[in-house]
């Protein structure tokens, strides 16, 4: 009896789209980790920040004496002691040609733009040696008055964050469709349209919050310098110190190891890091710095900020005519490595899904005396995001219609694929409709609906709101040369290698740089499939430039779109290097090899064949291999994307809300993302749940709140308020696969879908739980207090209780005695 | 300098510490358990948590001096000598409870303590269990996954039938 073998179940299983549990567990699960902070090294040094309590001042006198007597202190150093060679905080991205860079050093030399900007650090032999000795520097502040509010700072008598500069103002940038050829003139569209909503939003300041607090540690051997950073990117940081310290690239080695998250958090070139080189470079001795959190929350670049002003216009039938869009961005009180380009990133999002004809955005990137803002995840498209759903929402209720009515009538149809916007995006693959309908199936949409009448009807003190969010996100960054015609300062390609090792184990090199991703796990799993080797034989290395010696990191939803990419195309590199020497070995004509799970075999030859891993033994033995060639199948690539890849999912938030005491708790959530191709779904679905708890905590919690002298009142876990277990509901997540038609993957990028969806669908909830009661908008996050005043007292529920008011009690050391303003709500000296 | 001793993970330490010294900074810093880490400095956010005789504390409010004589347990000490993971830190990786793993050290400590006293946890039993400790990364769903999926395989092989097999096979 002949026995056939059925192709289809001989095959070997496919890796790309099973549940692999994470390489990177093990470690993490037994604390066997390599955090920063936990690098001790012969002599290491600790380095403590003597920090700004004010504001906006000049530094009248540094009196360092005492400080430098201190048990244990070895050296203190000022921003005079380092001016000559701190250099500035580099800014990557002058998204206008005029844009005002006032200069950020890293150490204030002359005067202080925000509390808690560094003007002197302690360099001890024990931490707490170098935090003791923070309170014996006396620093004397000129107090000047602090530039806060943004729509103060940009009126014409506004004073100044910056005196040398000509206002407040850094940037005034400009997207208009009509100039651009992309739609029709915006003024003449609203200037002809039957219906116009205007509305200004406000998108208040966030923290990201990572879980492990910065830290840096530096090692000098000779005049080369090793850094360990908790930092996203590692290769962009080299880049950068090189060009402000001067200390040349190839004597710099940056290495991050286990970093305890980022968010775009750690995406920066951060001052400590900088002085932490300098101090290596001064004493030739290691040098450790990590923050506390307080330090972290006050010190480490905020996210969002911005204060939107929409107006859409459409016809009766609620078909949409144009959309205009003005933005004021908060910059904080410098521009660090993307703070300007964030918003700019967000003015091609504003348009989203729907097919508008005319469209023009502009934004005044503004100064103000606090720390400064760039990339938090979603970095300029989770405000966009928040903007077009509230103002559809609007829209809707203006128009009498329901509010998923209006958004299909609008959005782009799944045949319209691939499809050009208003801002001149190509939206590459999608179908918004299906998406929609499995959410609402997903949610038990009917349901709701009736009990949310029935709880109007009875005059229920607990209304139930549902709200949506059908939103798209450009990820996978970056096309270089949309960056470049962009005005950003570098390229967004991706790099890998892969080393075939003689044993048949794989050396997979990656540029992009995780914190937290899984890329160890999702990589092993594009090599397992594209070089048919073992999962478990597939070792990804990253996160040090002397290893992986080429990259541009993690951010923007790039890993898998741009760096996957890169590790498949090595590997298509390493099969034809292979192919060369299978040919030769196996004297066979190049074009009778087939390649499949892990072996070539000539065509019409049974029996003849050979695994890569041999392959990869017999190049590294180099006794029989053909002429000309040499002796490796170890292959590297780089991939610079044509497009950004799309994204795009359906949101549907059921929220109560209790009239009476203005609680909101969310009833049910669910969401149906299209990410493209999913090569591992255990870690699609970690990485939606997270993004979702983020962007909910935008809507519900997190606010990074200043008082009148410009104080962080949230400076610590206990005020800002980061969501526990308890605070979030159980999320009810799907997905569409349509793949994304620019990487050989398919993939879209996941990592912040949910944190971009999620924060308009909460508040459209909220708000469809007491519209009727007169409510029309509510500030996030939505406390109870702001809740319940919209609901009682009208409007939009105001400003935090600690918000432009002086929580600070009073001068509670020497350094800050005598510290006011005019804008204190106490007056004179405190 | 004050004089203290403890044993932590199975080892016993006497050292000299300041007595404002934190338990944590002296796990970390002189004893070498970096394991356990510090999130805050405010105990919200739990990273730290380790067991002191047997309950779930926050190392971060613990003075050193304060476990004299204690027996401590960290994330390094919870696994079986021979190496097989606890089952809670066996649920974390299977039901992917962790993404950045920098919260996860004090999130399984705090979730061995909350099964100690609630051996069979309600969705919402565990996420007011465990809303001491902070996590970025995951939405804390996968989380309570894993508590619940523990507390299963704690339960059946505290009643003396075989554990079943986690889904690990194909990991």
């Amino acid at each position: 009896m002949t026995l056939t073998e059925d192709p289809a179940t001989t095959a070997v299983e496919k890796e790309v789209g099973k549940a692999r549990r994470r390489k990177e567990d093990a470690r993490l699960i037994t604390g066997r980790t390599t955090w920063t902070d936990n690098m001790v090294l012969p002599g290491m040094l600790h380095m403590s920040v003597v920090r700004s309590p004010v504001a906006h001042g000049k530094i009248s006198s540094i009196d360092v004496s005492a400080a430098k007597a201190a048990p244990g202190v070895v050296a203190v150093f000022t921003g005079r002691d380092i001016a000559d060679e701190q250099g500035s905080i580099p800014c990557a991205w002058p998204v206008t040609p005029d844009m005002v860079n006032p200069g950020h050093p890293s150490l204030a030399v002359d005067e202080v733009n925000h509390v808690g900007e560094g003007v002197a650090v302690i360099i001890a032999r024990s931490r707490a040696a170098a935090a003791d000795a923070i309170e014996l520097v006396d620093v004397d502040y000129e107090p000047l008055p602090p530039v806060l509010d943004m729509e103060e700072a940009v009126k014409a008598d506004a004073d100044l964050c910056h005196d040398h500069t000509q206002s407040n103002t850094s940037y005034h940038f400009v997207f208009d469709a009509g100039e651009a050829g992309t739609g029709t003139d915006t003024e003449q569209a609203f200037a002809d349209a039957e219906v116009v909503v205007s509305r200004r939003f406000v998108n208040q300041r966030l923290i990201p919050a990572f879980m492990e607090p910065r830290s840096v540690v530096v090692q000098p051997q000779g005049d080369n310098y090793t850094m360990w950073s908790a930092t996203q990117v590692p290769h962009i940081l080299r880049v950068m110190l090189a060009s402000v310290t001067g200390v040349p690239e190839h004597k710099l080695r940056v290495i991050a190891p286990d970093v305890g998250g980022g968010f775009g958090g750690k995406l920066q070139v951060n001052p400590e890091e900088v002085i932490a080189l300098l101090v290596a470079r001064r004493l030739g001795k290691p040098v450790k710095w990590t923050e506390t959190r307080s330090e972290s929350l006050m010190t480490a670049h905020h996210g969002r900020d911005q204060i939107q002003y929409v107006d859409i216009a459409s016809d009766r039938e609620g078909n949409v005519k144009a959309l205009r869009v003005r933005l004021l961005a908060d910059m904080g009180a410098y521009l660090r490595l993307i703070t300007p380009g964030v918003p700019a990133l967000g003015a091609f999002m504003f348009p989203a899904i729907y097919k508008f004809p005319a469209y023009r955005f502009e934004c005044d990137g503004v100064f103000t005396n606090k720390v400064p803002t760039d990339a938090y995840r979603g970095a300029g498209r989770p405000e966009a995001t928040f903007a077009i759903e509230r103002i559809m929402d609007e829209l809707a209720v203006e128009l009498g219609m329901d509010p998923l009515e209006l958004r299909r009538k609008n959005w782009i149809q799944a045949q319209e694929f691939p499809f050009t916007t208003v801002a001149g995006l190509e939206y590459d693959s999608g179908d918004y409709e299906t998406a929609t309908q499995q959410a609402l199936e997903l949610i038990g949409y009917d349901e709701l609906r009736e009990e949310q009448r029935r709880r109007r009807e009875s005059n229920d003190p607990v209304q139930l709101g549902i709200g949506f969010s059908t939103f798209t996100e450009m990820c996978g960054l970056a096309p270089s040369r949309v960056l470049g015609s962009l005005s950003f300062g570098a390229g967004g390609w991706e790099h890998a290698a892969i080393r075939m090792l003689p044993t048949g184990k794989v050396e997979v090199v990656t540029g992009s740089t995780p914190h937290g991703q899984g890329h160890e796990t999702a990589w092993s799993q594009l090599v397992a499939d594209a070089l048919g080797v073992p999962f478990e034989d597939v070792e990804v290395l990253h996160g040090d430039t002397a290893i992986a010696t080429k990259g541009l990191d993690t951010y923007g939803s790039r890993s898998l779109v741009v760096g996957g990419t890169a590790v498949v195309k090595a590997a298509e590199k390493v099969i034809a290097k292979a192919r060369k020497v299978a040919a030769h070995l196996l004297e066979a004509n190049e074009d009778d090899l087939e390649f499949a799970d892990g072996r070539f075999s000539v065509r019409g030859t049974p029996g003849a064949s050979l695994a890569i891993q041999e392959i990869a033994l017999a190049v590294f033995a180099a006794h029989d291999y053909p002429e000309g060639i040499e002796p490796s199948i170890d292959a590297d690539a780089t991939f610079d994307p044509v497009n950004f890849s799309f994204p795009h999912g359906t949101h549907i938030c059921a929220m109560e809300v209790d009239t009476d005491t203005g609680f909101v708790k969310i009833r049910k959530y669910a969401c149906v993302d299209d990410v493209g191709t999913i090569v591992n779904p255990l870690i699609v679905e970690g990485q939606v749940h997270g993004g979702l708890a983020q962007g909910i905590a935008q809507a519900l919690y997190e606010e990074a709140v200043y008082d009148a002298d410009g104080n962080l009142t949230t400076g610590t876990f206990v005020d800002y308020l980061v969501p526990s277990a308890a605070d979030l509901p159980h999320f009810d997540t799907g997905n569409t696969v349509h793949e994304a038609p620019g990487n050989p993957i398919g993939a879209k990028g996941v990592g912040e879908a949910g944190c971009i969806a999620s924060t308009p669908a909460v508040v459209n909830a909220a708000l469809d739980a007491v519209r009727h009661l007169g409510v029309s908008d509510i500030r996030m996050p939505l406390t109870p207090e702001r809740v319940w005043r919209a609901i009682h007292q009208g409007g939009d529920g105001g400003d935090r209780a600690a918000a432009g008011t002086n929580a600070y009690g009073g001068a509670s050391t020497e350094s800050t005695t005598g510290v006011s303003t005019p804008a204190s709500s106490l007056g004179g000296d405190r | 300098m004050t004089r203290v001793s403890m044993r932590v993970d199975g080892v016993t330490y006497t050292d000299e510490v300041e007595p404002r010294t934190l338990l944590v900074h002296h796990l970390r810093e002189a004893l070498g358990k970096v394991g356990t880490v510090v999130g805050c400095d405010t105990s919200n956010c739990g990273a730290c948590t380790v067991h002191l005789d047997g309950q779930a504390v926050k190392s971060c409010t613990v003075l050193a001096v304060q476990a004299d004589g204690a027996e401590v347990t960290t994330i390094e000490g919870i696994a079986e000598p021979g190496g097989a993971l606890h089952p809670v830190q066996k649920a974390f990786h299977e039901m992917h409870g962790l993404q950045c793993g920098y919260c996860t050290p004090g999130m399984i400590m705090a979730s061995i303590d909350l099964l100690k006293e609630n051996p069979d946890p309600s969705d919402a039993e565990v996420r007011e269990g465990i809303e001491g400790n902070l996590c970025r990364c995951t939405g804390y769903q996968n989380i309570v996954r894993a508590v619940q999926q523990a507390a299963g395989e704690m339960k059946s092989s505290s009643a003396g039938t075989a554990a079943p097999e986690t889904t690990g096979a194909q990991a």
